[in-house]
C-alpha cells in the first residue's frame, strides 16, 4: 500500500476525539477542494484554553489521521497557541505523509482554524 | 494472515505456467524470424501458442495478433480499425463504462480529428442496451467497441446482440474481453465478433503480454513499422516466453474453466449476501446476476474508497476500490458515475475479486472484518447516513 508512517496508520485506526459537540463555542469545517472531501471540528473553550475537541472527516486515511492528529494537538492549549498550528505541526507530528497525500492534511488545520474563529466571535 | 481479493487487477502467475516460461527464458534464445534450427524452436514455441489462444477462443491460429497486453490489443483494435477504414467513415461508438485504455483511446482519436466518438450510455446495472448502440449508428460508423465483462462491477454485456446489429452494418466490433477470458467461455466462432482484446496476467500468466483476435477478413492497419512480424499487424521480435506463458495459462485456465467459475460464483454469491446481511446501506454495484463469476463491489455510503482499501490492508486483506486516488485526491470512478450514483455514494466503493486461491475461509474472514471497518468509518465521518 501507500506508505503511511506507524504514527498515521495508528491514527488512522484508533482515532482520537471523534464526534460532535452539542452546544460547542465553535463549529467549523473545510473541504479539500480537489476531492470534495471535508472535516468539521466542534470545541469548547474554557478559561482561555481548548477544553473539548471533537472531529468528523470524511474522506482518505491521511484526512482522517490529521484531523485525529490536529484535536490531539489543539486539546488543552491556550486558543492562541492553538490558532498558531500550522499543517507542517500536524506533519511532523504523523511523522510524514506520502507526498500527494500532504494536501488532505490542510483540511485538518482548516477545519481547526474556522471552529477557533466562530468560537472567537461567539465568545 | 493475508488474503488476496484483487484478482481483477492481477492473478499471481500458475506454477505450471512460471516453470514453461522459464525453460524457454533459459533454453531457447532464437529469433522466430530466424531460419536455422535455434529460430525455428522459438517459432514452434510461438506457433503452439498461437494454437492455444486460438482453440480457447474459437478462433484459427492466423487470427491471433500477440501484444504487449490488454491496453496494447485495444489501441490496435481502435486505432488500427479507423486507419483502416479512414475512407470510408470516422464513426466510432463505444459505452460510458469502458476501461481507460478504450475511453482514452476514443478520446485521443476524436482529439486528432481522426474519429468521432458517441458514448451510449449504461442502465443502474452498468448494461449497454442493444437498441441504444443501434440508434448510436449512422453511415459513417466504421467501429463498435463495448467491453464483454466490466473491470469495476463486472456487469456482463450482450455482445452477441450487438455484434448481430454491427454486422447488419457491415460495421467492425470490437470487444475487450480482458476480464472475462478464462473465466467464461468467449467462441468467435458463435458470437459474431471481429476483434477481441486479451490480457494473459487476468488470467494467472504473465504481465506484459496479450493479444488481439482479428477475424479473417477485418480491415486493420498496424500501429508501429518494421521488420513484419505478426503479419505486420504487430511487428517486432516476440515477446517468446510471455508468449509461451499466455498460450499456457490460457489452455489452463480453459480446462479448469467450468469447475473454476461455478466455484467463485458461489464464494461470491456468499460474499454478497454476507455483506448485505451485515452492513447497512451496503450498495452491490453491478447487475445482480450478468456479472463476472468473481466480482463483488458495492458502494458503502458514508465511506470513502482509499480509507477502505487501507484499513482492510492493515487487516489482512488486499482490495480495491473503484475511485482511482491520483495526486493526493480521489475522484468516483467513471463507471459508477455512469451507473447514475452520486458522486458522494460512488467515492465509498469496494471492488473484491476472488481467484482460484480464493477460499471460504477467506470470504467469510473477511465478511467479519469488514463491517466493523464500515461502521468505524462511517463514525468518523461526517456524512449522515
Ligand atoms: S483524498 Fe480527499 S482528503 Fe485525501
Amino acid at each position: 500500500m501507500r506508505v503511511y508512517s506507524d504514527a498515521a496508520k495508528e491514527h488512522f485506526t484508533n482515532p482520537r476525539n471523534v464526534g460532535t459537540l452539542s452546544e460547542p463555542d465553535g463549529k467549523g469545517s473545510d473541504a479539500n477542494p480537489s476531492c470534495g472531501d471535508r472535516t468539521t471540528i466542534t470545541l469548547r473553550v474554557s478559561s482561555g484554553r481548548v477544553s473539548e475537541i471533537a472531529f468528523r472527516t470524511f474522506g482518505c486515511t491521511a484526512a482522517i489521521a490529521s484531523a485525529s492528529q490536529v484535536t490531539e494537538l489543539a486539546l488543552g492549549r491556550p486558543v492562541d497557541g492553538a490558532w498558531a498550528l500550522e499543517p507542517a505541526d500536524v506533519l511532523n507530528a504523523l511523522g510524514g505523509l506520502p507526498p500527494d497525500k500532504e494536501a488532505c492534511a490542510l483540511m485538518a488545520v482548516g477545519a481547526l482554524r474556522a471552529a477557533l474563529l466562530d468560537a472567537r466571535v461567539r465568545t | 494472515m493475508r488474503a488476496y481479493f484483487d484478482h481483477a487487477a492481477t492473478t499471481p502467475l500458475d506454477p505450471e505456467v512460471a516453470d514453461a516460461m522459464s525453460r524457454v527464458l533459459r533454453d531457447v534464445y532464437g529469433n522466430p524470424s530466424s531460419i536455422y534450427s535455434e529460430g525455428q524452436t522459438a517459432r514452434a514455441l510461438v506457433d503452439q501458442a498461437r494454437e492455444d489462444v486460438a482453440r480457447a477462443l474459437g478462433a484459427a491460429p492466423n487470427e491471433i495478433v500477440f501484444t504487449s497486453g490488454g491496453t496494447e490489443a485495444d489501441n490496435l483494435a481502435l486505432r488500427g480499425t479507423l486507419r483502416a477504414r479512414a475512407a470510408e467513415g470516422d464513426g466510432l461508438v463505444t459505452t460510458a463504462i469502458e476501461h481507460h485504455a478504450v475511453l482514452d483511446t476514443a478520446h485521443d482519436l476524436a482529439h486528432e480529428g481522426r474519429a468521432r466518438v458517441t458514448v451510449v450510455g449504461v442502465d443502474k446495472h452498468g448494461r449497454v442496451e442493444p437498441e441504444a448502440i443501434e440508434r448510436a449508428l449512422d453511415r459513417r460508423t466504421v467501429l463498435v467497441s463495448v467491453m464483454h465483462g466490466n473491470n469495476e462491477i463486472g456487469t456482463l454485456q450482450p455482445l452477441a446482440r450487438i455484434g448481430a446489429i454491427d454486422r447488419e452494418h457491415g460495421i467492425t466490433f470490437h470487444s475487450d474481453a480482458v476480464q472475462t477470458v478464462g473465466a467464461l467461455p468467449l467462441d468467435v466462432s458463435r458470437v459474431p465478433v471481429d476483434l477481441v482484446s486479451v490480457n494473459a496476467h487476468k488470467f494467472y500468466g504473465p504481465k506484459g503480454v496479450g493479444a488481439l483476435y482479428v477475424r479473417t477478413g477485418t480491415r486493420i492497419a498496424t500501429l508501429q513499422t518494421g521488420g513484419g512480424q505478426e503479419k505486420g499487424r504487430r511487428t517486432g521480435t516476440e515477446n517468446v516466453a510471455g508468449i509461451v506463458g499466455l498460450g499456457v495459462a490460457l489452455r489452463i485456465a480453459a480446462a479448469k474453466r467450468a469447475e473454476e467459475s461455478a466455484r467463485q460464483a458461489r464464494l461470491r454469491d456468499r460474499l454478497i449476501e454476507g455483506v448485505r446481511g451485515r452492513i447497512p446501506g451496503a450498495v452491490l454495484t453491478g447487475h445482480p446476476s450478468e456479472r463476472l463469476p468473481n466480482n463483488a463491489s458495492f458502494c458503502f455510503p458514508g465511506t470513502q474508497g482509499e480509507a477502505l482499501v487501507v484499513a482492510l490492508d492493515l487487516a489482512g486483506f488486499a482490495v480495491s476500490s473503484g475511485s482511482a486516488c491520483t495526486s493526493g485526491s480521489t475522484e468516483p470512478s467513471h463507471v459508477l458515475l455512469a451507473l447514475g450514483l452520486g458522486r458522494e455514494v460512488a467515492q465509498g466503493s469496494l471492488r473484491l475479486t476472488l481467484g482460484r486461491g480464493t477460499t471460504e475461509a477467506e470470504i467469510d474472514a473477511l465478511l467479519a472484518a469488514l463491517p466493523p471497518i464500515v461502521a468505524r468509518l462511517r463514525a468518523v465521518s461526517a456524512v449522515p447516513v
